[in-house]
């Protein structure tokens, strides 16, 4: 089917006005399922939030929403706490350290990989591979990696006489590590959107620029960039979630230590939640989590017009 | 009114959020509630005088069992039921990990089951919560006291202990001889260990003395050790900084940062504590009984053990699970007595200890005597004489959010980024701030 063919098409339907009569029986299925597994529950924690819930007590039991309605209690309390201000600085260096070094390392991944040269099939598949292993067992292994002593990256670092730090045990050094763990496990995976980007590029801009007597790095700033721009946006956006979400390599990796250096949000969730069983006091941390993600989007969604380049 | 209203919206929306909670659980919920209903379609009163009718099935979650003994638990099962034969048990084991999160979505959701396990930290959090039953009219005398205690709240008892284990000093014999020091006997003090270690950390630059991690369960033992505690008496107000928890605490940071006789995290560099005792590094470590089968076959050098040194007073630690019950179960008479016999009868010990699972938590050592055969270590009594000093965890209901507070303290302290004063002060400070006592 062609565009062409798929407008009028459209526009039919338009016409006749019985769009949604048509499409509800396809759409019903997964509107369904996210009415409840995800709108319930989204409202459902908004008003747990509201409670002093310990996640143990029987939500169902009658009057239990009036017997334990605490107001914003635990918002007022968790945005008092320095731990809050705690968590939210240790994300915001994360996302500092990781989001420019991502880009970087996505950015030279997806520009070695789009040029034709031999075994290219092989090399994609490496780099695609530690973003199908699991978090798990990625954490562990460079758990281990990273041991001070006896770890393969200091073991290196002393092969050309650098003395390397505690990495995970060392306060200033552990969310500089997990940042690192992050970027090697997500360059594969942002680095082949970028990859389709790329490749996606008309090739005349290049044959043109090329007559015009342009070199490779020329190329790549005036042409490669701004035309990846509308890929770029996409991969900071779905990045910065990520990072306010950051949890399976701390949880793994640190625990939140040395010294609550890699305490993050949602680990602080989790602890609440399932450890303190204070349910209600995790449930408003979670909406605080998301508001600020939220705010995030929207002011990148926003900006978006100043350096986003759509090539129509 | 229109408060009313709002509420009363929200409660339907909780309601629904439970019907579809309610939809999810495992298959054997509606077993259970099919044989219910025979049971007491047949006989509507009394159920436990009926042998010869339709068996009562009780559920039973547990996750000791997971990952290797699974089959004994079975065959406990399958004793029991021989016993009992109008008593079925349904057992489901989750692994540790999964463990707390499924029982807490259970127990909020109503779907709990009939009989379940738990550890000590989660004990009191449940306990407090009014969410376990007291169990009564069974015969518990055959347990041991100490752990008995431990499940008893205000004079009720919520759980029974199923079984325990314990730490002791275990110590590598060929770094002692190297050293020219005598092996440690059970009326070691602190200091005593302090003295071997430094001559067996002279051995050589990758030797160390001893390993006790400066955490919060060694803390809390050591404390006891010097004549302090985390808690007042009554359980009413925190002592974490005083002034017998902060030589306690000293002595533990010192051997790090000072003596150096115990490896700093560096120093450590990411091996495991077992390991390196296995490697030969160590020559004492204070750890659970649980690693003596690791120990048996990863040790090529002699060790032994001893009673943990103690200080002005011995303590020794203790780890106990405790089952429990659910106040809503149909069966409690059939729930108590399946607990019952699971924690205190010979017949389940005998199993477990065939097995080498854990020890029961029975009083009569004399059940145990096969446990004392097995070598090494050859002085195995040290477990038992262990249990005159059991210490008691100072299990309060936000115990998991006081031991992360006492622990994150304590590990700064052991890294020499705030002082062992500092680091008892901030913690006395926060506990008070976070966590509400009595």
């Amino acid at each position: 089917m062609n565009t062409n063919t798929m407008t009028r098409q459209k526009k039919k339907g338009k016409k006749h006005g019985s769009g949604l009569l048509v499409a509800s029986p396809f759409l019903l299925p997964s509107l369904i399922g996210l009415l409840i597994f995800s709108m319930m529950p989204l409202i459902i924690s908004g008003l747990i939030s509201l409670t002093d819930w310990n996640g143990l007590d029987q939500l169902t039991k009658p009057g239990f929403f009036q017997e334990h309605f605490i107001g914003l209690e635990n918002y007022k309390t968790i945005l008092s706490t320095p731990e809050f201000w705690n968590t939210l600085g240790n994300t915001a260096e994360y996302i500092i350290l990781y989001i420019p070094s991502m880009l970087a390392a996505s950015l030279l991944v997806a520009y070695l990989l789009s040029r034709p040269r031999k075994g290219i099939g092989t090399f994609r598949v490496v780099y695609y591979i530690p973003v199908l292993t699991s978090w798990v067992a990625a954490s562990l292994i460079w758990k281990s990696v990273l041991a001070p002593q006896y770890g393969a990256m200091n073991g290196i670092l002393e092969f050309f006489g650098i003395q390397g730090p505690g990495w995970l045990l060392d306060e200033d050094w552990a969310m500089p590590a997990i940042v690192l763990v992050s970027v090697w496990k997500d360059m594969g995976f942002f680095g082949l959107i970028l990859l389709s980007g790329i490749v996606g590029i008309n090739k005349t801009y290049y044959e043109a620029a090329e007559i015009d007597g342009a070199n490779g790095w020329t190329r790549f700033v005036k042409i490669t960039l701004p035309l990846l721009t509308p890929s770029l946006f996409y991969v900071v956006v779905v990045a910065m979630i990520n990072s306010f979400q950051l949890f399976p390599q701390v949880m793994i990796m640190t625990g939140g230590g040395p010294n609550k250096a890699t305490e993050v949000m949602v680990e602080r969730i989790y602890q609440y939640g399932f450890r303190y069983y204070r349910m209600g006091y995790a449930a408003a941390f979670s909406w605080l989590l998301f508001v600020i993600i939220m705010v995030f989007t929207a002011i990148q969604m926003k900006g978006q017009k100043r350096w986003v380049h759509y090539d129509d | 009114m229109k408060k009313t209203k709002l509420f009363s919206l929200i409660a339907l929306v909780l309601a629904m959020l439970m019907v579809f909670a309610a939809c999810t659980p495992k298959t054997n919920e509606g077993k259970e509630t099919s044989n219910d209903g025979t049971t007491t379609g047949q006989n509507t009163e009394n159920q436990t005088e009926d042998t010869t009718g339709e068996p009562v099935t009780i559920t039973y979650c547990n996750f000791n069992s997971s990952g290797g003994n699974e089959e004994t638990l079975a065959k406990m099962v399958e004793v029991f039921e021989a016993e009992y034969p109008n008593i079925k048990v349904d057992v489901e084991t989750i692994g540790f990990d999964d463990y707390f999160t499924q029982m807490q979505t259970r127990v909020a959701g109503g779907t709990a089951p009939d009989c379940y396990e738990l550890n000590i930290e989660n004990f009191a959090a449940y306990a407090n919560k009014g969410l376990l039953a007291e169990i009564t009219g069974v015969d518990v005398s055959g347990l041991n006291e100490t752990t008995l205690s431990a499940f008893n709240v205000d004079g009720k008892q919520y759980g029974l202990p199923e079984s325990f284990s314990n730490v002791v000093l275990i110590y590598n014999k060929d770094l002692f001889d190297q050293a020219g020091v005598a092996y440690p006997t059970d009326d070691w003090t602190q200091d005593d260990v302090q003295a071997a270690a430094e001559k067996i950390r002279a051995l050589g630059e990758d030797i160390y003395g001893i390993w006790q991690p400066i955490t919060y369960n060694e803390f809390f033992k050591v404390v006891a050790q010097y004549g302090g505690s985390l808690l007042n008496e009554d359980k009413t107000a925190f002592t974490i900084n005083s002034p017998e928890n902060l030589k306690a605490a000293q002595v533990l940071v010192d051997r790090v940062l000072v003596s150096n006789v115990q490896p700093n995290a560096v120093q450590q560099g990411g091996m495991g504590d077992w390991d390196m005792f296995m490697s030969g590094r160590l020559g004492m470590i204070p750890t659970g009984i649980w690693a003596f089968q690791t120990f048996t076959e990863g040790c090529d050098f002699a060790w032994d053990i001893v009673v943990e040194p103690g200080s002005t007073q011995k303590a020794t630690h203790f780890f106990s699970n405790c089952v429990v019950m659910n106040p809503e179960t149909q069966h409690p008479e059939e729930v108590a007595t399946w607990l019952a016999w699971l924690a205190s009868s010979t017949t389940s010990a005998d199993i477990r200890l065939e097995a080498g699972w854990d020890l029961p938590a029975l009083k009569d050592l004399d059940a145990l005597s096969s446990y004392l055969e097995v070598t090494p270590p050859d002085n195995r009594e040290a477990v038992f004489k262990s249990l005159d000093y059991l210490v008691m965890p100072p299990v309060i209901e936000d115990y998991a959010l006081m031991s992360d507070i006492i622990g994150q303290k304590l590990a700064a302290a052991a890294e020499g980024s705030i002082t062992v004063q500092e680091a008892l002060d901030q913690a006395q400070a926060e506990c008070e701030a976070q966590i509400k006592l009595g």
